[in-house]
């Protein structure tokens, strides 16, 4: 019934007897002499002259059939060869001399001819150099060549015989050229030709002629490959030709002949290269051609360039647009590889081994029958999977009565190939996150007769929370698809750097839900194989090398015996060395899909805490600043948000009590500039003070006379100190949302600036604008809390002692503060200072923090209080400050 | 996920043995270890005591499917078996109805068995008589209850039908999301 491919009774190939190759015809020497006589040329008209000319040629062709007027072809070479470059320069003259002596004795050439024939060869090279440069093809030059040689010089040559012209016309052509060069060689040889017998003399020349053939043909070839370029080269389009091509729909024949030029250039860039341009440019086009011809986006068409040499790129790129082959897994739970075979064979299906490496893969080529409908599929003796997806099953190694775990499984394929190698023993749990996915893995679990599996729909990070100690795991990780993009052609169009950094955080956190679950201590196991179906490394290495410093984890070697290593250093990426133990497949080399896998062993159940909490932290920073923050999470800050607004409202009321409602305002504003004059600027504040307060007569009562409405305010607040600081905190929180990391950062660093800072406050506060600008700093750097406290505490002192003006209390009380204190409001202060007055007062701070230090044994037991809280609120500042980030 | 009650372990005996008749003892004693029936969003699982135990860590929701379902309990507390339970099905099945090669496509598509297409059946089969369906090659190809007795079917018309549809393999992949 089977239709099987009969491949035993194949043709024989070779040379058999009507392969055998004809010997080219030869000529007689007088007819290669007779295009040689001279035709007389009169003054005759153009069309005369050509009629005149065909008449001749007929008798000629009559006379002896099948010669043919070689000068054209003749002609062709010499036009053509001096497309080349400067290299053939010589050849070129040599031709053109050549062409010229033919020229004199061919037919129709007459003296006056030669005058202007010549021209019109130079004419076509002028004209066509360009076009000629463009084409690549040989075969489209000559042919062009022709025509144009028929239009430009028809009275050289008669039109009657085109039919001979493109048919026998090149051999013979070539053969009288060599005629001519031979001549010498054959006329000095003449004497032992003559004691050998025709034949043999015949099938020498023939020799020589196909040499010589071969040699033309060579030099052609070189040409092609070296003179035009450089021509293309040139021919990068300008942006007005760019423009003019986005308008119109893309001819894909440019776009692919440019492309092929430009990687041509690539690969050897030093000599091909047009003076002037960078490799840069040439890859931009590349790409935009590319991108337009394959159509991909531009950041999936960066990627695959920057995984690819230009060489390959190619290759990659036309193999992402063919199908892969289909592939079938025999369940061997059920059936038998052979019998499986023989079943399908007997339905019309042509099918082969995958290849050595797998013992239950079919590969499909040709099917009468539906694959996925047949009786035995649906009886279960086998799955359509791809073969790529054997390889981390294979990798995987599950053997019988061990717990496994297939952390995203559907659609089912690993996950069946897996209990059947356990033969229905054991546990294996098959998770996926997506509940409609799960509803195949069901199918295909019963459809293949699988009863020791699982199937649960459960977000995969939290799975260690659920279940632990599996002796293996499978992390099939979601990707971006860009191994699979002949399955699934959105992912070159669609992806984009967002896509894949969301991807690549969710694989870090699965991978390390993966390691937690696995049981390091299992006898058999403790083994994790990690695969994507993406070529990436931005999925691959990187994640693994991720998973590598956060777990005590090692990679093993993949068991399985081809494919690529993997990258150990990509870009600006440096991995470990043994992430040469990876394995990865790419679609034009191995003709299965894109596939990375990676096998690790965990070596210990315990999980590197102290430094890998800090590593979550900056991470989860990183994490935040660039993509996705937690739904969740979101919603939290919302939340406090609103809290904080509500309390914000209430406090507002009540001071509001007391306050005019412009004050209060202000006051909001300011209220972060108490704390930072407080704290450390007094001093120098004091000092100045007396003029700004002139110049901004509204701020007085912060900092001079805080009697009046700001102590008000403070009054108003100090009853509820937890609230305020709440509030106050609160705020920090909110406020990095607008200011980032900066101010994170500069706590550390702060100290130095502090001087500057005491300076600066001063006239900050004054001025309405630069107080602004202080307060966002306040934010910035997260712990305003501080302020609110160093005001309850210290200001209304502070206050007071500004206004008596003394200079060297102010100091005492910065002291206090200020170990703790000057990292916080730093910042701001340098910034401050800028914005206000920066010449005046940097001479000053440095005394006043000098002063301040001395008078150390001063300070009063109050302000040494605000430390320790600055203390707490700086400890929760951060965090706040990370919270609000999002 | 819990045992079966009472009622519904009586309702799903009953139906099983009208497949498999007693070979019902030999679902429930195995040598390969402690198997039971376990009730999960009205589905009935065949699992392995082990298993079950583990997949108890999953919450409710979660659990889609462990060891073998072999059906569900509709609302009116009837049981009705799934295709899936044909593995278990299959092999213990007291009366069997072999379709030719003709007419297994029509019952892959849901349709029920004629005496055309009727290769051979079981002796003894009594009117609605639980049967498994099967290939001529022996492949299970679904269950069906037997419209005839196997004395009628020898005198029926051929376009008679001699087994009524339940379920057959193709549900596999016309079916797959409500296949459980």
């Amino acid at each position: 019934m089977g239709r099987k491919g009969n491949f035993q009774e194949r043709v024989k190939s070779g040379p058999g007897r009507k392969t055998k190759k004809q010997a080219d015809p030869t000529f007689a020497p007088e007819i290669l002499e007779a295009k040689n006589a001279p035709t007389q040329t009169l003054n005759l008209s153009r069309r005369q002259r050509t009629r005149v000319k065909k008449r001749e040629e007929l008798k000629s062709q009559l006379k002896t059939r099948g010669a043919i007027p070689t000068t054209a072809k003749g002609k062709k070479r010499a036009v053509k060869i001096p497309q080349s470059d400067d290299d053939s320069d010589d050849e070129n003259l040599d031709n053109e001399d050549e062409e010229m002596e033919d020229g004199g004795n061919l037919i129709g050439y007459s003296d006056e001819n030669q005058k202007w024939l010549k021209p019109v060869a130079e004419t076509l090279k002028r004209k066509f150099g360009d076009y000629h440069s463009d084409e690549e093809e040989d075969g489209e030059d000559e042919e062009l060549e022709d025509e144009e040689d028929d239009d430009l010089m028809p009275d050289s040559f008669a039109n009657s015989d085109e039919d001979d012209d493109d048919g026998d016309g090149d051999e013979n052509e070539e053969g009288d050229e060599e005629g001519d060069e031979e001549g010498d060689e054959e006329e000095g040889g003449s004497d032992e030709d003559e004691a050998m017998l025709p034949i043999e003399r015949e099938a020498k020349k023939m020799e020589k002629k196909q040499k010589k053939l071969q040699k033309i043909a060579q030099m052609d070839m070189d040409e092609a490959m070296l003179s035009n370029q450089p021509h293309e080269a040139i021919t990068l389009p300008t942006v007005l030709e760019l423009a003019e091509e986005a308008a119109k729909p893309p001819d894909l024949h440019i776009l692919q002949t440019r492309m092929k030029d430009i990687i041509n250039v690539l690969q050897n860039f030093s000599k091909l290269r047009e003076e002037g341009r960078s490799r840069e440019e040439y890859l931009e086009c590349l790409k935009r051609d590319l991108c337009q011809y394959y159509n991909y986006n531009e950041f999936m068409m960066e990627k695959f360039m920057q995984i690819f040499p230009v060489s390959e790129i190619m290759e990659v790129l036309e193999a992402n647009e063919v199908q892969r082959p289909v592939t079938i897994r025999t369940n061997s739970l059920k059936t038998r590889r052979r019998d499986l075979a023989q079943a399908l064979i007997n339905r019309g299906v042509n099918l082969d081994p995958v290849g050595k490496w797998s013992k239950v893969g079919l590969v499909v080529y040709s099917s009468q029958v539906p694959l996925g409908a047949t009786p035995e599929y649906l009886a279960g003796h086998y799955i359509l999977q791809g073969a790529s997806s054997l390889l981390p099953v294979m990798a995987l190694a599950p053997q019988e009565s061990e717990r496994i775990l297939d952390m995203a499984s559907a659609p089912g394929g690993k996950t069946t190939h897996i209990a059947a190698l356990m033969k229905n023993t054991g546990l294996l749990v098959a998770n996926d996150a997506n509940k409609e996915r799960t509803k195949a893995v069901v199918g295909n679990v019963h459809r293949l007769g699988i009863t020791n599996t699982v199937i649960c729909s459960q977000d995969g990070r939290e799975i260690p929370k659920m279940m632990k100690g599996f002796d293996r795991v499978l992390l099939d990780a979601p990707c971006s698809g860009s191994g699979v993009i002949s399955k699934d052609p959105d992912a070159k169009a669609k992806k984009d750097q967002r896509d894949i950094k969301v991807v690549a955080n969710l694989q870090k956190e699965l991978i390390l839900a993966a390691i937690d679950a696995l049981d390091a201590k299992s006898k058999t196991g403790g083994y994790l194989v990690y695969s994507t179906c993406s070529i990436l490394p931005e999925e691959n290495e990187n994640i693994v090398n991720y998973a590598l410093g956060k777990r005590h984890v090692k990679l093993v070697p993949a068991g399985v015996d081809f494919g690529v290593e993997g990258f150990t250093k990509y870009r600006e990426f440096r991995y470990h060395p043994s992430l040469k133990l990876t394995r990865r497949f790419y679609p034009h080399t191995h003709n299965m899909d894109g596939f990375f896998v990676a096998k690790f062993k965990k070596l210990s159940n315990a999980i590197p805490q102290t430094h890998n909490n800090k590593a979550d932290e900056s991470e989860a920073e990183e994490n935040q600043d660039d993509e996705v923050p937690d739904k969740q999470q979101l919603k939290k800050k919302e939340r406090i948000e609103r809290k904080m607004k509500k309390k914000q409202a209430k406090l507002d009321l009540e001071s509001s009590k007391d306050l005019v409602k412009p004050q209060k305002k202000k006051r909001r504003f300011e209220e972060p500039k108490p704390e930072a004059t407080n704290n450390e600027e007094l001093p120098p504040s004091n000092d100045q003070d007396s003029e700004p307060v002139k110049e901004m007569p509204e701020e007085k009562p912060d900092q001079t006379t805080p009697a009046h409405s700001p102590a008000v305010t403070r009054s108003g607040r100090t009853p509820k100190p937890a609230l305020m600081t709440k509030g106050q905190t609160l705020r920090a929180a909110k406020t990095p949302i607008l200011k980032t990391r900066k101010g994170k950062k500069n706590e550390n660093d702060s100290p130095p600036k502090d001087q500057g800072q005491s300076k600066a406050s001063p006239k900050a506060d004054q001025a309405p604008k630069s107080g602004k600008g202080r307060v966002s700093e306040v934010k910035e750097t997260g712990s305003p809390v501080i302020s609110a406290q160093v005001k309850k505490g210290q200001t209304p002192k502070a206050g007071k002692m500004t206004k008596g003006s003394v200079q060297d209390r102010t100091p005492k009380a910065k002291v206090g503060q200020s170990p703790k204190m000057n990292s916080v409001p730093t910042p701001k202060v340098g910034k401050g200072k800028e914005g206000a007055s920066p010449n005046e007062k940097s001479p000053q701070t440095p005394k006043g923090r000098k002063g301040g230090q001395s008078p150390k044994v001063i300070a009063t037991p109050k302000i040494k209080k605000t430390p320790l809280k600055a203390r707490s609120a700086q400890k929760k500042s951060p965090k706040s400050g990370k919270k609000g980030k999002k | 996920m819990r045992p079966l009650t009472e009622d519904e372990t009586k309702a799903l005996f009953e139906k099983l043995s009208k497949y498999i008749g007693e070979n019902i003892k030999c679902l429930l004693d195995r040598p390969d270890g402690l198997y039971c029936f376990r009730l999960q969003k009205d589905r009935v699982f065949y699992v392995q005591e082990k298993i079950m135990k583990m997949a108890a860590t999953f919450p409710r929701d979660a659990l889609m499917s462990l060891g073998t379902c072999f059906g569900k309990f509709t609302k009116s507390g009837k049981f009705r078996l799934h295709i899936t339970a044909l593995d278990f099905l299959a092999p213990y099945a007291k009366h069997k109805v072999w379709l030719k090669a003709s007419a297994e496509q029509q019952f892959l598509y849901g349709r029920n068995a004629m005496k055309s297409g009727l290769g051979r059946i079981t002796e003894n089969t009594d009117k609605y008589q639980g049967v498994v369906v099967y290939s001529m090659s022996d492949l299970p190809l679904g269950f069906g209850v037997a419209a005839k007795a196997t004395a009628e079917c020898r005198h029926a018309e051929p376009m008679s039908v001699v087994c009524f549809h339940q379920a057959d393999v193709g549900e596999y992949i016309r079916n797959e999301a409500m296949l459980i």
